[in-house]
């Protein structure tokens, strides 16, 4: 029984590489784009250990530097991140298992790499408790927060602008995050919809509200028009 | 760190983590309106062209489809290899490395 055991359960440090692999770079990124845009090693890494969310971090470094207030900055952090609602309840199927003191710290750590990953392990294999998410959890964070901080310090000691595509990383990851989402000629109708809608926003709402009335007006569609057609 | 910084985390560090937090914790035993249910669906799409739409096809506040718009051209490769990966590594890759070699031969 023991021998089985160990051998069907999962392994959240095994699961996390992939994850691993793709923080660094990514993390990395960050960290230099944050120095670069004026900000101090301490704030760069500040935003990774306490939102920790990829996406919007970059956002939130653009807009803090552009200026922005702090109302539009948490409102476009609040739709941006909003996704881990629905991350959270879909694992909240799996973690019922888990004694829920553990539940409020679990919780922080779930973002669009570590939901994917878990799930998929979950889906497959019922041999889990709360250390398979605990080891994956820490390996994730602790790679996210440590490649910000070598980014940030890399980005404090490169003099003047240089370009190492990284301009680019940011938009290379709204592209590989869309398309890891989108699914069924819905999503990509409302993403083409969403997206025109902000660039024609861009025309007439100041600051980066286009982001966020778009969205909302975006998703808002996609729920009536599955509504709609529910009973047809 | 001035006070703005310091209440802008702490804003964002809580609109990121209550909507993580509640569902796991309890709110997965209350029904959720079917609506609701379909705008969170689709929000992640949403926001994410939201974002990408402007950066790409725009300079400034202004239209900029041009094969001078080094974003626009490296956008392509990285579509495609986002495409058939499905994954978050090869693209972002794939991209910088597109973006760095475009540039080279645009400017």
């Amino acid at each position: 029984m023991i021998v089985n055991e160990t051998k069907n359960s999962i392994n959240g440090i095994k699961s996390s590489f992939p994850i691993v692999l793709g923080y660094l770079p990514i993390g990395f990124a960050y960290g230099i784009l944050g120095t670069k845009s004026g900000f101090s090693i301490l704030q760069v890494v500040a935003l990774s250990l306490f939102v920790y969310a990829g996406s919007a971090q970059f956002i939130a470094i653009s807009l803090l530097s552009s200026g922005t207030d702090i109302i539009t900055l948490i409102m476009t952090i609040f739709i941006v991140n909003l996704r881990h609602f629905l991350y959270s309840t879909s694992l909240s199927q799996y973690m019922k298992r888990i004694n829920r003191k553990h539940i409020p710290i679990l919780s922080f750590f779930i973002t669009d790499e570590t939901y994917a990953v878990s799930i998929t392990d979950l889906k497959e294999n019922n041999e889990y408790n709360e250390k398979y998410f605990y080891q994956l959890f820490f390996m994730s964070y602790t790679t996210w927060v440590i490649s910000s901080f070598i980014g940030a310090m890399f980005g404090s000691f490169l003099n003047g602008s240089v370009n190492i595509g990284l301009d680019f990383a940011l938009p290379a990851m709204y592209i590989a995050l869309l398309l890891m989402q989108i699914s069924g000629y819905r999503k990509v109708f409302i993403s083409i919809f969403s997206g025109l809608l902000s660039i024609s926003l861009m025309y007439i709402l100041p600051g980066n509200i286009n982001v966020i009335v778009s969205a909302v007006i975006g998703a808002g569609i996609g729920g009536l028009i599955d509504i709609w057609t529910k009973n047809s | 760190m001035d006070k703005k910084f310091v209440i802008s985390v702490l804003g964002m560090f809580l609109v990121t983590y209550v909507p993580r937090f509640l569902p796991v914790f309890g709110l997965s035993r209350v029904e959720m309106p079917s609506f609701i249910k379909s705008f969170l669906e689709y929000i992640p799409v949403a926001v994410l062209s939201a974002l990408l739409f402007p950066t790409i096809f725009m300079k400034g506040n202004h239209l900029f489809i041009s094969y001078k718009n080094i974003f626009l051209i490296a956008s392509i490769p990285t579509v495609l290899v986002a495409y058939k990966s499905r994954k978050l590594f090869s693209p972002v890759i794939v991209g910088i490395i597109s973006y760095i070699l475009i540039s080279l031969v645009i400017n």
